[in-house]
Parts: C-alpha cells; sequence; structure tokens
C-alpha cells in the first residue's frame, strides 16, 4: 500500500511534470545534459538524489523495482531507495535483474543482459565530463556546442604518455551518436560496452549538479580512444571464486587475516543466479 | 468559461499522469510505436491522446500555442482550467497542438539556442490515424528501422540536418500516440 501522506511516488505533481519534460528533451538529445530544478529529497545527496527524482517521475503502480549499489542489491543505500519507493508508490520489488521493469544503479551495469522496456536509471555524481578539466561551466557548454572535445583527448593521450595506457577506469568517457561527450557514471570502464545499442532505455540523473541526461534504447556509444591505443575493457584475471563466471565484473575481497583474498562477481544477482544454477567457483563449496 | 471547461480532466491525477508519462517516454524513446493512452476528455476536436498529453507535461511554466481550428474558445477554456498553461504566439510555445497543416510553417516553432538545445517546443500534431506504413525511420530509440505515416518527409528531413536544434514531435489520433524525436532519421519509403 502507499503511505497516504505522500503524493504517488513522493514528489508533487509539477515537480514531476518538470522532471518528465526534461527526461524527454533528453531522449530528443541523446547524451546532452539537460538543466533541471533538483528538489530536496528526504535523503543526503550522496545516496543517488538525481537518480531518486528521475526513478520518482517515472514509475507507475504497475512498475517491479530494482535498485543496486555497486551491483549488490543488499547495501544500506540500496536497502533505502527500495523502502522508500515500497513506501511512497507502493511498487513491488525484485532482485532479480531480469524481472524488474526499472532499475535504479550505483556504479554499475547489471552483469545479466537488459531487455527491451526495461529502464536503467543512473545515480550520477559529476555529469560533466570536461568538468575535471574545465571548472566553468560557460565554458565547458560552449565545448559541447562546438563539439571542442580537444582537451578530452589531450588528457587521456598524457595518460598514454605518462602510464603507457589510458589510466581511467571509472567513468571513462563516451561519445554518443557521434555528438555529445558524456559521462556514464563512474562504472567501471568494463561496463561500457554495455552502454551501446542497449535494447534498454537508460536515464541519467545528478541531483546535486541537476543535470538530466539520456541513452534511447539502440543509442551507438563509443568509448574515446585512438587509433594507436584502442579501448580495451579491463577486467580481473580471473573467474568468479563463488560461480566460476568468467564474464563478470569482480571485486576482490579480503578473506582472513592473513591476507587471503578472493574475487566475486560485483553483481549479486548474477552470481546468485549462477550459483543456483549449480555453477560452482574455486571456493564456492566453502562459502555456501 | 462554461461548465464544459470543468470537465474531463484525469480522475486521479498522479496515477493517470504517471501512466500517460510513460506512453509518451516509450513513444519519443521509440520511435515509431505506437501506444494507447487514456483518462481525458478534452472538447472538440481535440483528441483524448492530444488531451492526456497535455494534462501530463503543460502546466504555468510552459506557453501553448493553438493552431488553427484548436485555437477555440472551448479549448482555452478548458486548458487553462486544467493546466493554467498561458496561450501564446507559434515562436513564444514550449507546446503547440494542431493538424500538420494548421502548424505550418514549422520554422516558426523554437528549434532550442547551440548551447541549450532543450529551449526547443514540442508539436503535438493531430491525425486521422496513425500506422505503422509509410516513411522509413531510423535512428536512436530503433533496432533496425521502423515506419510511421508522418504528414510529409521533408520537413522532418530539415529538422534533423539541425540537430541537436530542432523540433520533437508526438503525432495523436484518437487514443493513440507515436513519437518523433529531433534524432530520427527520416525518408521516403
Ligand atoms: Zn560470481
Amino acid at each position: 500500500m502507499t503511505d497516504q501522506a505522500y503524493n504517488f511516488a513522493y514528489l508533487d505533481e509539477q515537480t514531476k511534470r518538470m522532471i518528465r519534460r526534461a527526461i524527454l528533451k533528453g531522449v530528443a538529445v541523446p547524451g546532452y545534459q539537460v538543466p533541471f530544478a533538483s528538489r530536496e529529497m528526504p535523503m543526503p545527496y550522496g545516496w543517488g538524489t538525481g537518480g531518486v527524482q528521475v526513478t520518482a517521475a517515472c514509475l507507475v503502480p504497475e512498475d517491479r523495482l530494482k535498485v543496486i549499489d555497486q551491483g549488490a542489491d543488499d547495501t544500506t543505500n540500496a536497502v533505502s531507495i527500495r523502502k522508500f519507493f515500497q513506501r511512497v508508490a507502493g511498487v513491488a520489488v525484485t532482485e532479480a535483474t531480469q524481472e524488474a521493469t526499472l532499475i535504479q544503479t550505483r556504479h554499475r551495469i547489471p552483469d545479466t543482459s537488459l531487455s527491451a522496456g526495461q529502464i536503467l536509471v543512473y545515480q550520477v555524481p559529476i555529469p560533466e565530463p570536461l568538468r575535471f578539466l574545465e571548472p566553468r561551466e560557460s565554458e565547458t557548454r560552449k565545448m559541447h556546442e562546438l563539439e571542442d572535445y580537444g582537451l578530452m583527448h589531450v588528457k587521456l593521450y598524457e595518460d598514454i604518455a605518462r602510464h603507457g595506457q589510458i589510466a581511467t577506469s571509472y567513468a571513462y568517457p563516451v561519445k554518443v551518436e557521434d555528438r555529445y561527450v558524456m559521462d556514464p557514471s563512474p562504472i567501471p570502464k568494463f561496463d561500457n560496452p554495455k552502454l551501446s545499442n542497449s535494447p534498454a532505455l537508460q536515464l541519467f540523473g545528478a541531483g546535486r549538479e541537476q543535470r538530466i541526461y539520456a541513452l534511447p534504447p539502440f543509442t551507438h556509444v563509443v568509448s574515446l580512444d585512438f587509433d594507436d591505443h584502442p579501448f580495451v575493457p579491463s577486467k580481473a584475471d580471473h573467474a568468479c571464486d563463488l560461480c566460476d563466471a568468467s564474464d563478470s565484473y569482480l571485486d576482490e575481497v579480503i578473506i582472513d587475516d592473513q591476507g587471503g583474498r578472493m574475487f566475486v562477481c560485483s553483481d549479486t544477482d548474477y552470481c546468485g543466479g549462477r550459483r543456483a544454477a549449480g555453477h560452482v567457483g574455486r571456493l564456492g563449496e566453502e562459502a555456501i | 468559461m462554461t461548465l464544459l471547461a470543468l470537465q474531463g480532466g484525469f480522475a486521479d491525477a498522479p496515477i493517470a499522469s504517471a501512466h500517460a508519462f510513460r506512453a509518451a517516454l516509450t513513444a519519443l524513446s521509440q520511435p515509431g510505436q505506437i501506444l494507447s493512452v487514456t483518462g481525458a476528455a478534452p472538447p472538440a476536436p481535440v483528441s483524448v491522446a492530444a488531451g492526456v498529453l497535455l494534462l501530463t507535461l503543460v502546466d504555468g511554466t510552459t506557453p501553448v500555442h493553438l493552431a488553427g481550428r484548436y485555437d477555440c474558445a472551448a479549448l482555452r477554456d478548458w486548458l487553462t482550467f486544467h493546466t493554467g498553461a498561458p496561450l501564446v504566439a507559434p515562436e513564444a510555445a514550449s507546446f503547440a497542438l494542431g493538424t500538420w497543416a494548421d502548424l505550418q510553417p514549422v520554422g516558426r516553432f523554437a528549434q532550442g539556442l547551440p548551447d541549450y538545445p532543450d529551449r526547443s517546443c514540442t508539436l503535438i500534431v493531430e491525425m486521422a490515424a496513425l500506422s505503422n506504413t509509410g516513411s522509413r525511420l531510423t535512428g536512436p530509440g530503433i533496432a533496425d528501422h521502423a515506419r510511421l505515416n508522418l504528414p510529409e518527409v521533408a520537413a522532418f528531413q530539415a529538422n534533423r540536418a539541425r540537430f541537436p536544434l530542432g523540433f520533437d514531435a508526438f503525432f495523436t489520433a484518437a487514443d493513440q500516440i507515436a513519437g518523433l524525436p529531433r534524432s530520427t532519421h527520416v525518408e521516403d519509403f
């Protein structure tokens, strides 16, 4: 049941209309950051208030919501947001990627392939990919207008000169439909290929910075690189120690005070699903 | 204002507008898809679908242009009562409603600014019917290609050529909507 002290999905209708109009502009101009008037939400900014507002504007009572934080459904942040929408929108919730109609995420794209009709909402801390190169909003806006992305290429090239490779491993910048350079939020660059040609609609909300942007389904997204240094979606050179997956993003976990380590899927639903299907990793039996 | 103007709004606005927005979002993010919406009963000649879009997206902060025979007392009163949207000339509109013929020339409507392409007009184009026939659509939101019975091709090709500037369009007929964002490439079949 919806908590009757709140409007459906918490936000008032005028605020939702404003956010909805911004989302539609974002969809129409993929990768362009649409300004919107972010509202106070009953949670701190670091908890993804931009994503929460986008989710609130999109939800219908029939939705089945999944919330993940770095791939996991059971962190404090993910649990709080899920409970919030159960209370203020009365929606069903799930941890299963395939069953979810709307997924709000912080810093990961699920390892289970998304499907048509699903919406993936990203929590974004810093939406402007050029911000760390140019602090002035008026200047970065001009760069996007003129497609002047030379500074970004210079930065990536300096990485190569200094480290022999592009050192950026999170929030790796992408170019959308050969027009706007976009920050994909701090997902690992392992996830970048999943941004492109996804059957799902991808929406990005930055609360503190007051920006919304979007990738419609089947939008062409390319990670920035150079002919002689092509983009490589790096991955730990291991299989998951619990489910033996070799195609998922892994977290390194300390398991004892002798320095023992294990590598496990960051996507808890993906890992759990594989283990339920009988896949067993190097430490799978002991861990269960 | 007549009593008729007070009728025909959403019975349960938060839920009805949530469903309607989701349909509009699907329509604009998957050009060519035709979806059904419900809940509005606007005065003639406005379709249910156009009425639903207006109630969902328009308010006192979004100037609206009513074109051709859509600029009638019954609709002006209905829109003012239910949304509070100021009624304006084409050049100042955030949303414009009419048939494709009524909306000509579409170059009058805001195309956005080079640094703020979002400051553009959204056209709600009333049609006799919608069908997945005719013009061939490709681009973001479309896996391979889609078809939609657009009222013409040249204007939408010119609109795409200005990307990221341009207008976005919803097409409405009876209770159905389809979307065509400025990003879509349109070809004659
Ligand atoms: Zn695993």
